[in-house]
């Protein structure tokens, strides 16, 4: 499934942009845009996500290639990790008072 | 168990685990995301507000594009065209969230050109001085701020985002619109004339941009119950000429209403009483510019019609191309 907002009736398809603010950080989902092609989509989001500094590096991906875990399956989908706590630091509570750890 | 309870026999519509679901996120304040479940009735709401507030920043572009030719200095030149390219932004932004809703920027951008979809009626009103610029940014982009902050927080996640950003930038736009105010009361007496002449046609339009007093407001508390909408018409506007008062006075410049009074009881301004048959004149489509406004939209679509298209069919060939060549 495609991000939401893609529709293939539009003359322009739809991009989803990711913009990097800074360096040391990744580039972050930051909204969507239409654009013929890869080229004009980057200089669009430049100029539509970018007008104040907000990025040093874009990403542009089409909405029809990206695929998504299937929103009706929410709860199943990301079952796994329920119960496992386990899996946390704070689950291991003899060592309180210990230091360094 | 016995339960002393008894079924409420009126309860007899039952709710779906999707309803309850949705219910239940937006009594815990989190937000709602686009393929989330959501009552037919809050898809279609927001996709109303969220278009029309799309399409009042689009054509909101017209009264400002107005005097970029002439600005009076080239560094203000240089601020209004970065502040119509944010209202271009703007746009954008709340199309791509109306968008997650299932409407088309196509289905929305024909509304708005055919005459079908509303937009804000304040820009229906014409600009025909500099200070105008000043007001806008003071009172009009004022008004805004004061309608948006709270729908940072709409129960929408898409919408609340889109008005995170759009809130940032709506600051400089009020800013910059007092300091133009504030040149030219520190000027001749022709341009305090021009600055006072300005605010006195955009107040009121101003205040109307809050909507219709509550009990005249039917979509409010379903908006409300929602949480798309935090605070009332009235609450809104009031806490505007709460802030704007004291700025006036920063200004040396008299609001046009000769009722306003503070009022010690409720520590708040009282205002006059508005002439409501104004807006909805302008809102059905009566205004000084609603013509204009409407034409120029969709000359400016239909003159960009063959650059929409020829930049489609270039991508297609090159598309196309880039196969060929992967396959050979």
């Amino acid at each position: 499934m495609t991000t939401p907002g893609d529709s293939a009736a539009e003359i322009w398809p739809l991009w989803e942009v990711f913009v990097r603010s800074n360096r040391g950080l990744s580039h972050v989902h930051v909204g969507s845009l239409h654009a013929p092609d890869g080229t004009l989509a980057v200089r669009n989001a430049r100029d539509l996500y970018t007008r104040r500094s907000e990025g040093v590096s874009v990403w542009v991906v089409p909405a029809s290639a990206i695929t998504t875990s299937d929103p009706d399956a929410k709860g199943a989908f990301f079952e796994s990790p329920a119960g496992k706590n386990y899996r946390h630091a704070n689950y291991y509570s003899k060592s309180e008072g210990v230091k360094h750890l | 168990m016995t339960s002393t309870i008894t079924p409420d026999p009126s309860a007899s519509a039952v709710i779906s685990v999707e309803e309850q679901h949705f219910n239940d996120l937006i009594d815990a304040d989190s937000r709602i995301e686009p393929r989330d479940w959501m009552p037919e009735g809050y898809r279609k709401s927001l996709v109303r507000q969220i278009s029309q507030h799309a399409h009042s920043e689009i054509i909101g572009m017209q009264p400002e594009s107005n005097w970029i030719t002439r600005a009076p200095s080239l560094k203000r030149k240089a601020i209004l065209m970065a502040k119509v390219q944010d209202e271009a932004g703007h746009g954008l932004y709340l199309y791509s969230a109306a968008q997650t809703l299932g409407a088309t920027r196509d289905d929305m951008t024909d509304a708005l050109i055919a005459g079908k979809a509303r937009y804000s009626s304040i820009f229906n009103y014409p600009t025909p001085s500099w200070a105008d610029m000043g007001s806008i940014g003071w009172l009009v982009d004022g008004a805004a701020i004061c309608n948006q902050v709270p729908l940072c927080r709409a129960s929408y996640g898409p919408y609340g985002r889109a008005m995170v950003r759009i809130c940032k930038e709506e600051s400089f736009h009020q800013r910059q619109g007092f300091e133009i105010l504030l040149e030219l009361m520190q000027g001749t007496e022709e341009q305090r004339q021009m600055a006072q002449d300005s605010v006195n046609r955009w107040y009121w339009p101003a205040l109307m941009m809050f909507g219709p007093p509550d009990d005249d407001s039917p979509n409010s508390a379903q908006s409300m119950a929602w949480k798309i909408k935090r605070h009332s018409n009235d609450e809104l506007r009031q806490r505007f000429v709460n802030m704007l008062v004291p700025q006036a006075a920063v200004l040396g410049i008299t609001l046009p209403d000769p009722e306003l009074h503070f009022n010690e009881d409720t520590q708040q301004w009282d205002l006059g009483v508005i002439d409501w048959t104004e807006f909805h004149e302008v809102l059905a489509g009566r205004g000084p510019n609603n013509a204009q406004r409407l034409q120029r939209r969709r000359d400016a679509h239909d003159n960009g019609a063959w650059v929409r298209e020829a930049a489609a069919a270039y991508a297609r060939k090159q598309s196309a191309r880039t196969k060929e060549m992967a396959a050979s």
